[in-house]
């Protein structure tokens, strides 16, 4: 059987910048996933992401997160972007982990899902379910920090999954 | 053809060439279980990527696994989860399957769908109870859950087989995709 885990793109930042996208993603895979280990330049911010260039109030999320005393699960409706960060936050020192799982992404039938896992050892861990209210199939992705900017060195890679 | 889901959502070291579609299938609208059989020994691990909505008048749905048709109370299972209120943990033992995370029912938002990542460790192995990860959960701008759990199944016996039931016995719809990948060790 054919090896179905592909990378589509990385990018590894050699100067601070405000966000990334990952343009053009083609629709040949199944789920996309993105791998981030990231910081920004100064203080401490959420990774946010928004789909196809959609500003409009169209995501909503629900998410869980502990920081070795506290555990949490929040919400936010009808708002203008993914979480894709949640206590496993972004600092200034490249210690964050992140994955996010944006599952059936190319279909035209169904609104959008996408799994993340936000990982920093000195915060703590959290978990998104994300919501985007479109049936749209996601060719690009937008990432970046509601503070602050992405540190130079933080690295983003995205992967296609391909089923049978 | 790098990486593999386990180890690269635990965050450790990445294998290439290691990772490999096995089967896949779509609801029917007409059934509530989506059955794997046959499912070969050859590989370390196996993953199950879904996304998933049932037909159910209730906006809430779960994952039910079922290993080798095993019907008896061999399974326990842990869980933590948070309803975007609060947080909450759980577990329960002398189950009849596995228990997964939520997905949607057709009393949810249209379109809406759950998913879930579920790793199955060390699957073909014959000495050893077998452990399944879940990762899941759905949002419907409004209301949702997000959650892990672990389920034990008591058997030593290699899996070859793994049903994914309607915990409300309702039909998984046709929007509804269930892939399953093995991980080789080597």
């Amino acid at each position: 059987m054919a090896s179905t885990y592909e990378k589509i793109a990385t990018n590894t930042l050699s100067s601070a910048q405000s966000s990334i996208t990952f343009s053009s993603i083609p629709s040949t895979y199944t789920d996309l996933v993105l791998i981030s280990n990231a910081a920004v330049s100064s203080g401490a911010a959420q990774m946010l992401c928004r789909l196809n260039s959609d500003t409009g109030s169209n995501y909503s999320f629900t998410r869980l997160g502990g920081d070795g005393s506290t555990t949490e699960s929040s919400r936010a409706s009808s708002v203008s972007y993914m979480q894709i960060t949640w206590f496993g936050y972004l600092t200034t020192t490249i210690n964050q982990a992140g994955i996010a799982n944006f599952m059936n992404y190319s279909n035209s039938t169904t609104n959008k899902t996408v799994l993340t896992r936000s990982n920093n050892a000195g915060n703590g861990v959290g978990s998104n379910v994300n919501l985007w209210r479109s049936t749209s199939a996601i060719n690009t992705i937008l990432l970046y920090p509601d503070a602050s900017t992405f540190a130079t060195g933080s690295t983003f890679t995205l992967y296609g999954i391909k089923a049978a | 053809m790098p990486i593999l889901g386990i180890i690269a959502s635990q965050d450790y070291t990445r294998i290439t060439s290691s990772y490999e579609s096995i089967a896949s299938a779509t609801g029917t609208g007409s059934s509530g279980t989506i059955t794997f059989s046959s499912i070969p020994a050859t590989y370390s691990h196996l993953q199950i990527r879904c996304t998933a909505r049932s037909s159910s008048v209730l906006s809430t749905e779960y994952i039910i696994i079922r290993l080798n048709n095993d019907t008896t109370a061999n399974y326990i299972y842990h869980g933590v989860e948070g309803n975007g209120t609060a947080a909450s943990a759980f577990v329960s033992t002398g189950e009849t399957a596995g228990f997964g995370t939520e997905v949607t029912g057709a009393g949810a938002t249209s379109n809406v769908m759950g998913t879930a990542i579920i790793d199955i460790s060390d699957y073909a192995s014959t000495n050893k109870n077998k452990t399944i990860r879940h990762f899941g959960g759905d949002d419907t701008n409004g209301g949702g859950l997000i959650g892990i759990r672990s389920n034990l199944w008591l058997n030593t016996s290699a899996i070859n087989r793994i049903d994914i039931i309607s915990y409300r016995a309702a039909n998984w719809t046709t929007t509804s995709t269930f892939a399953l990948y093995g991980i080789r060790g080597s």
